[in-house]
């Protein structure tokens, strides 16, 4: 699917442009910029041919609404009511009326055009600086008609970047568990959807357990816990051919499974007579290597963006702690050091911080700290929360948290959240059935 | 390795005095409470009362001692065995449930069993699947010290998987953190 997405970029104008509208990224949602998402124009013979193929009565419209939604998700955005919008969405997209635009308090405008040649859909869209009066960044895409949600989430990713100076992270998806049926009989399944919850797909039909799915940064593969035979391994997954295959051949359950940065190695651990070790297997070479040997847990491994160093969690202290090494398991040092037991620790993709669950007096906490220990920050507080994963541009965290249940053992649930990296903005991600385990792709185009 | 074993057992026993204590000075601060509808307030200690004991009864220090869910291999040979949080130390009640588990297993010499370690909600997933490992192998060892050979037993850890009770509170957290004998064939 991936490989059919063929996209030209057309730049229109490559003038250099001040950045003359800046979003302050390190200060969260506390100041939102406001700015027009106007409906992407498009012509009546389009509009129809569209309206065939994807059901939809105007894909004009569609797109715009993906673009809007996924800004203001951000958090950092302020997508204003169209309703205000005084200008028609073809003409502001050859050359809007700026006073009008200014008039509604947008700082920012965005428009387009989507049109159907040769049975393929083309978008082009602009984005505008209203209050320097200037054209900011013009590009088309053309592709298969069916991949239109991919062309909003591409616009919201240029329109991020060009809006913040950092890659925005909405052409991605999310692999995780989904989850039904009660407490005590969990029927688990693997699923992977858009990250703003659409495309939902189930990967597995739950017929056995399955846990902690990780993309892999370089590919669209993925590595999980299964239990098949009811045997736990872990297994590696080709999202887009369905096979799938056996980690490595250990006489015993191996999980906890991440794959290096650079794809080739997954690394994981193998509990064997009550001690847990990481492993790391390279999947062209199918060489085995051991890199920790100590009588404890060693849990939940993860490499550094450049591949040196691998955080991981331990209880050789006695109490789960998070410990970074050398990737050849060589200079062990404990990093936390706060009250209570730490764990999950993952690595950002920008390197500079490691986040992690924390559980003090009953509370579960999602935090980050540097990876040096220093810097510890706790981001938000729940009767159970873990597992963060990373947006690919290191500003968002995903986690799952869970409800305490009644006297009775009822309401339990598990749930889907995002935070920013500043502690604001924090969101309910909307699935479909439960869901817990969640890992984020890396970007799929550029 | 033994000292060590016994030392933790004083400090469960220890711990155990720490929460009796504890009962004990939250009763002191619920009578001190505004006395507005006194009656019903009563009652709710009552209550309140009925249900630490039953708890204290269910529990020693955090480990199930309770009967509910267990099931019998045989007359007399309960099939699991429970933990204190984040422990996989044996208690003196688990080494006699095991023992029991081995003589029977002695005497059924055909039968073969996997061990299910189990960890209750209140920990990451995948630190709860090492620590269920442990806990099975911590039967297990026990169970070859008896004399049962370890090509009789299997271990599979669920973590906090499979729990038997759905509660969010410390004495279905204890029912949970279990090693189960299941009979494999």
């Amino acid at each position: 699917m991936i490989k059919k997405f063929i996209i030209i970029i057309f730049i229109f104008i490559p003038i250099k442009v001040l950045a003359l509208i800046e979003v302050d990224i390190t200060r969260g949602n506390l100041n939102p910029l406001p700015l027009a998402v106007s409906p992407l124009s498009i012509d009546e013979t389009s509009r129809k041919n569209f309206e065939q193929i994807l059901d939809k009565e105007n894909i004009g419209s569609e797109i715009s609404l993906i673009v809007e939604n996924n800004l203001r998700t951000s958090g950092l955005f302020n997508p204003l009511d169209k309703k205000a919008f005084l200008q028609a969405p073809d003409i502001a997209n050859l050359k809007p009326r700026f006073e009008d635009w200014n008039l509604i308090k947008a700082q920012a405008l965005i428009t387009g055009k989507v049109n159907f040649i040769n049975d393929k859909l083309r978008v082009e869209f602009r984005l505008w600086d209203v209050l320097a009066a200037k054209e900011m960044m013009a590009l088309a895409f053309t592709t298969v008609p069916t991949n239109w949600r991919r062309v909003g989430h591409i616009i919201s990713d240029k329109v991020y970047e060009r809006l913040t100076g950092e890659k925005g992270y909405f052409d991605t998806r999310i692999i995780y568990v989904a989850e039904e049926g009660p407490k005590t009989q969990r029927i688990k399944k693997l699923a992977i959807m858009d990250q703003d919850g659409a495309n939902n797909k189930f990967l597995t039909l739950g017929n056995e357990l399955v846990l902690t799915p990780r993309f892999n940064p370089a590919s669209q593969m993925v590595t999980y816990l299964s239990y098949f035979k009811n045997m736990p391994r872990v297994y590696l997954l080709d999202i887009e051919t369905g096979t799938q295959e056996v980690v490595g051949d250990f006489p015993g359950m191996t999980f906890a499974p991440r794959f290096s940065p650079d794809g080739k190695k997954i690394i994981m651990s193998f509990a064997k007579d009550g001690k847990s070790d990481i492993y790391t297997m390279n999947l062209e070479t199918r060489l085995v290597e051991r890199i920790t040997n100590h009588p404890s847990i060693d849990t939940s491994p993860s490499y550094s963006p450049d591949g040196k160093y691998i955080t991981f969690n331990s209880d050789r202290s006695g109490y789960q702690q998070i410990y970074v090494m050398k990737n050849d398991g060589s200079d062990v040092k404990r990093i936390s050091f706060g009250n209570g037991l730490y764990g999950t620790p993952v690595w950002s993709p920008r390197g500079d911080l490691i986040a992690f669950t924390k559980l003090h007096k009953g509370k579960f906490y999602i935090g980050v700290m540097r990876t040096d220990g220093t810097g510890e920050r706790l981001l938000t507080e729940n009767y159970y929360q873990e597992a963060p994963s990373w947006s690919p541009n290191g500003r968002v965290l995903i986690f799952y948290r869970e409800t305490k249940t009644n006297s009775k053992g009822e309401g339990f649930s598990a749930k889907l959240w995002s935070i920013d990296l500043t502690g604001y903005n924090e969101r309910l991600i909307k699935t479909e059935t439960d869901a817990s385990d969640p890992s984020w792709s890396s970007l799929l185009s550029n | 390795m033994r000292l060590n074993k016994i030392l933790k057992n004083a400090l469960l026993v220890i711990s155990a005095g720490i929460i009796l204590t504890a009962c004990a000075t939250k009763k002191e601060v619920a009578v001190e409470a505004p006395k507005k509808e006194e009656t019903k307030k009563e009652e709710t200690k009552k209550e309140e009362v009925t249900k630490i004991e039953k708890i204290a009864g269910q529990m020693q220090g955090d480990v199930y001692v309770g009967t509910d869910s267990v099931k019998y291999l045989a007359d007399g040979v309960a099939d699991r065995v429970f933990f204190a949080t984040n422990e996989s130390i044996l208690t003196t009640a688990s080494r006699e449930t095991l023992r029991a588990q081995a003589a029977w297993l002695r005497a059924n010499s055909n039968i073969t069993v996997v061990l299910e370690g189990h960890a209750d909600e209140r920990g990451t997933r995948e630190y709860n699947l090492a620590l269920g490992e442990r806990r099975a192998n911590a039967a297990k060892d026990y169970l070859m010290t008896y004399g049962v050979s370890s090509d009789r037993i299997t271990v599979i850890s669920y973590g906090k998987e499979r729990p038997v009770d759905s509660g969010s509170n410390p004495l279905a957290w204890s029912k949970n953190r279990r090693s189960v004998t299941v009979k494999a064939n």
